[in-house]
């Protein structure tokens, strides 16, 4: 699904990533761990797209439609509500059954209630959750999910454990994160930068 | 073509809720372009003649549409949110179509005031001026809106966009200008569809080197 | 290579009609460096083309010195062409000399593109947008020479006469496209030079990088 040879990236004189090869086979979930400044966040944003690789190659064997990007920051207009948020994403990925899908989204993530009020008014946590329902809106086959349990709490940190558990041997995920024990079990690899 | 229309209106929409939601560029756009007036009623000296007159309405148009623009990719800008949009499946010039849909209303709704308002303080508003101001707006749109796109994404933001924009805006300016006050309007109006026709297709071509790597 | 640049630059004092005066001296100097410095801007926007359907980054770079060099030449023709309206019409500046007033809002255009680059971090992104930029300089000369064509006796009505550099003949000619093959052969070599000098410092550059 994912294959990268040589793979490096620089910002400005800054060199994130360097020489890195990586393998990730279709329905695998592959673990991106290392400390802060590392280039987790990077390799996402080349994975999804965002960012063109200054060495080496990538290839990404799937269509920027079918892939679910979750950011650092959750890429939502904070004057909109939740609702008019994913109506919004969910027209422009044509989701069948837009709807429905949204309205089971924000239930399964316990958002349903304040799911007209604008996202300036959410808390952090609930922000992620959102940003969960945003990436996984149009039942993508390949999920790249940076840090997705930043800002969690407990209960919230379960939903995400169960909807990877459900996600597992049926989608690609790259998780990357710095805490990995949460979802070790699940993962066919580990790719530790440093 | 359906798919891509759909698009743009669900862009579009979503660029006029968050106006309608924050309230912070229309209003600002309208107290602007009268303030403007105000101002260059003062700038001419008594019987400078109506074509000053004419080439100052210009001006503050196009100031007022800098105004609007350095707003235009503030709400993206804040929480990345254009990278959201990149990604989605949809052609990247329809996020540039949608948001210049949004910078074309304010425009045209700041205009709906600035113009009786110049009636007003100096000269009257014929349809020559009119149909030029509409053809206008449709050309500083699909330029504004491309350029500050690149501003957004530069460092010095709202003090790099006027530095692009202008150099850009002046065959505008002059096709305004000449509509207004030439006797024979009808090159003029041409010279400005011929100006939007060029820079639209280029704007919409390569809106999208502009968002991606 | 300069040598060569350099041989060509001695042509220019040797115009072929003396007779005539500085007025016309400055003409084989004035309008090949005008007609230089839109080669340069050309040869940019060709580049920035390749950049944008290759993607290949090397472009970046060669349509950046080309710009630079547009920049110079058009800095140049600024210069000279003053004088020639100082030696034609007595004023350092006519609004109604259409070359002129386009390089003036060339040299505005292109200024904002300096900016652009070092407002915007290194790299492919920076690389596209100043190729689109470039691109639209292109289409920016004929569309704003049509805009200044409708201007002209609008707003600053025409009192001069022009047909400098309607009449040329025979030897005339051959100076001018001395002057014009002069002019070009010194724009390449500074442009070979620039980039060149580009290159060592970005190699310099990764070398330095890859010391630490």
């Amino acid at each position: 699904m994912i294959l990268a040879r040589g793979l490096g990236r620089t910002f400005g004189a800054k060199r994130v990533l360097r020489g890195l090869d990586l393998d990730v086979a279709e329905r695998d979930m592959l673990l991106v761990t290392g400390p802060n400044g590392s280039g987790k966040s990077t390799l996402l944003a080349l994975c999804a797209g965002l960012l063109a690789p200054t060495e080496g190659e990538l290839e990404v064997g799937v269509e920027r439609g079918r892939i679910g990007y979750l950011a650092h920051e959750p890429l939502v207009y904070r004057e909109l509500s939740a609702l008019e948020n994913l109506d919004l994403y969910g027209r422009l990925y044509r989701v069948p059954e837009r709807r429905e899908r949204i309205g089971m989204l924000l239930e399964r993530f316990g958002l349903w209630e304040s799911r007209r009020q604008p996202v300036s008014s959410f808390s952090r946590g609930m922000q992620q959750r959102l940003a969960l329902c945003r990436t996984l809106l149009h039942e993508p086959d390949l999920l790249l999910l940076d840090e997705p349990y930043a800002g969690l709490d407990e209960a919230g940190a379960e939903l995400l454990d169960a909807e990877l558990a459900g996600l597992s041997g049926e989608r690609t995920v790259v998780l990357a994160t710095h805490e990995p024990d949460r979802a070790a079990h699940l993962a066919a690899g580990r790719l530790a930068l440093t | 073509m359906t798919a891509y229309l759909a698009d743009v209106g669900a862009l579009a929409r979503k660029d006029l809720l968050l106006e309608l939601r924050s309230r912070d560029t229309l209003p600002a756009m309208l107290l602007f372009v009268v303030s403007t007036l105000v101002v260059f009623s003062f700038a001419l000296p008594a019987g400078t003649g109506e074509t000053a007159a004419y080439g100052l309405l210009w001006v503050a148009i196009v100031f007022t549409a800098i105004l609007g623009l350095t707003r235009a990719f503030a709400a993206e800008r804040e929480q990345r949110v254009l990278d959201g949009l990149v990604l989605a499946p949809c052609d990247r010039s329809a996020i540039w179509a949608g948001k210049g849909i949004a910078v074309v209303v304010f425009l045209a709704l700041a205009e709906l005031v600035a113009l009786p308002a110049f009636a007003l303080f100096f000269e009257p508003v014929t349809w020559e001026l009119v149909a030029a101001v509409a053809l206008a707006d449709l050309g500083l749109a699909s330029v504004g809106t491309l350029l500050a796109a690149m501003a957004a994404a530069s460092r010095a933001r709202e003090l790099l966009l006027p530095l692009l924009f202008l150099p850009l805006v002046i065959p505008v300016v002059v096709g305004g200008v000449g509509a207004s006050i030439a006797d024979d309007p009808g090159r003029y109006l041409g010279f400005l569809a011929l100006y939007d026709l060029i820079f639209a297709i280029l704007s919409w071509a390569s809106f999208e080197y502009v968002v991606t790597e | 290579m300069l040598l060569l640049a350099g041989v060509a630059l001695a042509f220019y004092w040797v115009p072929d009609a003396p007779l005539e005066g500085f007025r016309q001296r400055i003409f084989y100097i004035h309008v090949p460096v005008a007609l230089t410095a839109y080669a340069c801007f050309g040869w940019a926007a060709w580049k920035a083309l390749r950049l944008l359907s290759t993607r290949d980054q090397r472009y970046d770079l060669e349509s950046y010195t080309a710009v630079h060099m547009g920049v110079i030449f058009g800095i140049l023709t600024l210069v000279t062409g003053s004088i020639w309206a100082r030696t034609s019409w007595g004023v350092w500046w006519s609004w109604g000399e259409r070359q002129l007033v386009l390089f003036l809002v060339l040299f505005l255009f292109y200024s904002a593109y300096f900016m652009l680059r070092y407002s915007v971090e290194a790299g492919p992104r920076r690389a596209s947008m100043s190729a689109v930029y470039a691109l639209f300089g292109v289409v920016l000369i004929p569309v704003s020479f049509l805009a200044i064509r409708l201007a002209e006796g609008l707003i600053h009505p025409v009192v001069f006469d022009r047909n400098v550099g309607d009449n040329l003949a025979g030897s005339q000619l051959l100076t001018f496209a001395v002057c014009l093959a002069g002019t070009l052969a010194l724009a390449a070599t500074l442009y070979v030079n620039e980039l060149t000098g580009k290159r060592v410092d970005e190699r310099l550059r990764e070398l330095r990088e890859a010391l630490e």
